[in-house]
């Protein structure tokens, strides 16, 4: 049952992911990217990782594609005929069907057991995910967590110095 | 539930990151206050902020102090590079200043970015977990970004910030799935945990995952470092961004790449060793001979320094390859001499140009040895130091870097490196040319060096000379600093 449904998810995803760059339209893109946030939403509950899915539908279903739509809107993109460009197209499709191949032959040839972290699926479901999420980022992390905050201080004052009329 | 306890951390290892963060914060704040014709002060601040840091930082050399359950770490390693940083930060503050006022983009937020850009890199450095050593990238790159279009009257800067901030975004996401995979690897993102767990499951190249994380992990930092093929942001980045910060941008962040590569690779990595080192040989002669090459047939001087920053890179790419006690020391020596030379030949370049970034071209330093003599003396010794002749630091490093090599038997990559050595002496030597021998077509009469520049100057030829001269005080240091690792 779950291997059909991940098989679903899966080619819904995939399906999405190849309409986001062929589609002309930009908007029907920004909308086929939403699909594909959703599958990938899907995943991470099926990997019981709830809160992740949550973020994951928030911040990207949400938040950011909010933002791709609104910048479409405003900088009113035009369908335009683009010039075709066949050979570049080829050349993409053979490299990538070459990685392709060689990852899937990599994948294959190697089985080796990775080692585990300390958590596992039944631990997770005991102590909950968001609850071990929120502990590990405030001791393990709490560094990292830190840093996070003067990151998005220096890309405020970016923006800022960036794109404001008059400094 | 169990309550969370918060784990006892000592806040030393990032002293020197948590006062130049609150300091930068404060400098915002008071840039507030300052009239737009006193952003002078700012300036000064910056720079004794910088040196009180550099105090702090040197004082805590030959301590080991893990800190916050191992993501940070104070060592010798750490505190080197540190040191390389901030002597980058305080010498493109110093000619900042001029160059600012001259371009009419003298805003007060260039300090604190400056600031924050040396936060990162001292975390890329001081950072013992993918976590710490990814965000610490972030936060440099993303302060370089904005310092790159700082300039925004300037098109050329415009194109440079989007340039370099769509690249580095693109690059920052092949390190991101190489740590990922390190990860699923391993099962840890602390470096000392990836190296037991390495070492007792015997992952070698044979585990294609292992591998395949280390190889995105090297592609990510490549890209910063500006190796061929990942180097073609580098020429437009340098030749837009404004001048001080493309001094900057080619000193301190490049160490910064190399310390962060340093530690994974020597650390984390070294069960591949036998892969990343052959891969290195192989980048590093592209990178050496693709920059030296190209830089060849170029016209503008801020272009030939950023190919000569690529073909730099390359050479401290030999000492990596090698990635034995003397290469190694030999890369922590060359980052900090290639700090006093490139960013005092910048100094110059910035005195010679006029508003509007023009007159950058090497024929307009015709003469400049009859009109300001100190000046082309000075930019004589950054340029013989970039080229490698003795008795300059450029030559001790390079010495170092290839005998390393030597040691670890890549001949041929010596051989290469030498080669490429001297095939670079003809454009370096093409600027002393049109300085002393050609006549002057014009009276540089809006040549001042004001005396933050003066300062700089004398600093960067006293560091090219000395660390040429009596190179064994600080190659000691950077003995020590790799001896940890």
């Amino acid at each position: 049952m779950e291997t059909l449904f991940f098989a679903i998810i899966t080619l819904v995803a995939v399906v999405s992911a190849i309409l986001v760059i062929t589609c002309k339209n930009p908007i029907n893109s920004a909308l086929s990217l939403i699909l594909t946030f959703f599958c990938l939403a899907t995943y991470y509950v099926m990997l019981d990782a709830p809160f992740m899915a949550a973020v994951q539908v928030m911040v990207y279903a949400g938040a950011i594609m909010v933002l791709i739509v609104f910048v479409i809107m405003l900088l009113n993109v035009r369908v335009d005929a683009h010039k075709k460009q066949t050979h570049k197209v080829a050349l993409g499709c053979i490299i990538g069907l070459f990685t392709l191949i060689n990852t899937a032959f990599l994948i294959f040839k190697s089985r080796a057991a990775m080692p585990m972290g300390p958590y596992n699926g039944s631990i997770i479901k005991q102590i909950g995910h968001t609850e071990l999420i929120g502990k590990e980022m405030f001791t393990t992390f709490l560094l990292p967590f830190e840093i996070t905050s003067i990151l998005l201080l220096v890309a405020i004052i970016g923006a800022v110095i960036l794109a404001k009329k008059k400094i | 539930m169990d309550m969370i306890t918060i784990p006892a951390v000592n806040l030393t290892p990032i002293l020197p990151e948590i006062i130049l963060s609150v300091l930068a914060m404060a400098l915002l704040l008071i840039n507030v206050f300052v009239q737009s014709s006193k952003k002078t002060y700012l300036s000064y601040i910056s720079f004794i902020g910088v040196v009180g840091t550099a105090v702090l930082v040197g004082s805590g050399w030959g301590t080991h102090i893990e800190s916050f359950s191992g993501a940070v770490v104070q060592d010798n390693f750490a505190t080197f590079f540190k040191m390389i940083f901030l002597l980058a930060a305080g010498l493109a503050i110093l000619i900042a200043d001029q160059y600012m006022e001259r371009e009419d983009c003298n805003h007060g937020e260039l300090y604190p970015l400056i600031l924050f850009t040396v936060v990162g890199m001292m975390l890329m450095a001081a950072g013992t977990d993918l976590m710490t050593i990814f965000l610490g990238l972030e936060v440099m790159s993303v302060s370089l970004y904005v310092l790159a279009g700082f300039n925004r009257a300037n098109t050329k800067s415009n194109e440079a910030g989007l340039k370099y901030f769509l690249l580095g975004a693109f690059s920052t996401g092949f390190l991101l799935y190489g740590m990922a995979l390190t990860y699923g690897a391993t099962g840890s993102t602390r470096i000392s945990v990836i190296a037991t767990q390495a070492g007792q499951m015997g992952m070698s190249s044979g585990n294609i995952l292992f591998l395949a994380g280390m190889l995105l992990i090297l592609t990510g930092f490549c890209f910063k470092i500006a190796v061929v093929p990942f180097h073609m942001w580098t020429p437009d980045v340098y030749e837009g961004a404004p001048t001080p910060m493309t001094a900057f941008m080619s000193a301190g962040p490049k160490a910064a790449g190399f310390a962060a590569a340093l530690r994974l690779l020597l650390i984390a990595f070294p069960t591949l060793q036998a892969d990343w080192s052959q891969l290195l040989w192989v980048l590093a002669v592209l990178t050496m001979t693709v920059g030296n090459i190209t830089a060849l047939r170029q016209d503008n001087i801020k272009r030939i320094l950023a190919y000569s920053s690529i073909a730099h890179a390359g050479y401290a790419l030999v000492g990596m390859a090698a990635g034995n006690s003397t290469g190694t020391a030999g890369i922590l020596f060359y980052m900090l001499s290639y700090t006093f030379m490139n960013i005092g030949a910048f100094a110059v370049i910035i005195l010679v140009g006029k508003k509007g970034e023009s007159n950058g071209n090497v024929q307009d330093f015709a003469g400049l040895g009859f009109k300001h003599p100190m000046l082309a003396v000075a930019m004589t010794i950054f340029l013989f130091s970039l080229s490698g002749m003795p008795p300059t630091a450029g030559f001790i490093g390079k010495f170092y870097l290839f005998s390393g090599a030597i040691q670890k038997g890549y001949i041929w990559l010596a051989v290469i490196g030498v080669l490429n050595s001297a095939a670079s002496v003809y454009y370096y030597l093409r600027v002393m040319v049109y300085m002393y021998m050609k006549d002057p077509t014009e009276d540089f009469a809006w040549t001042k060096v004001s005396a933050p520049i003066a300062l700089c100057l004398v600093l960067s030829v006293a560091g090219t000379m000395v660390l040429g001269i009596v190179p064994s005080i600080i190659l000691q240091y950077a003995q020590e600093a790799i001896k940890l690792i």
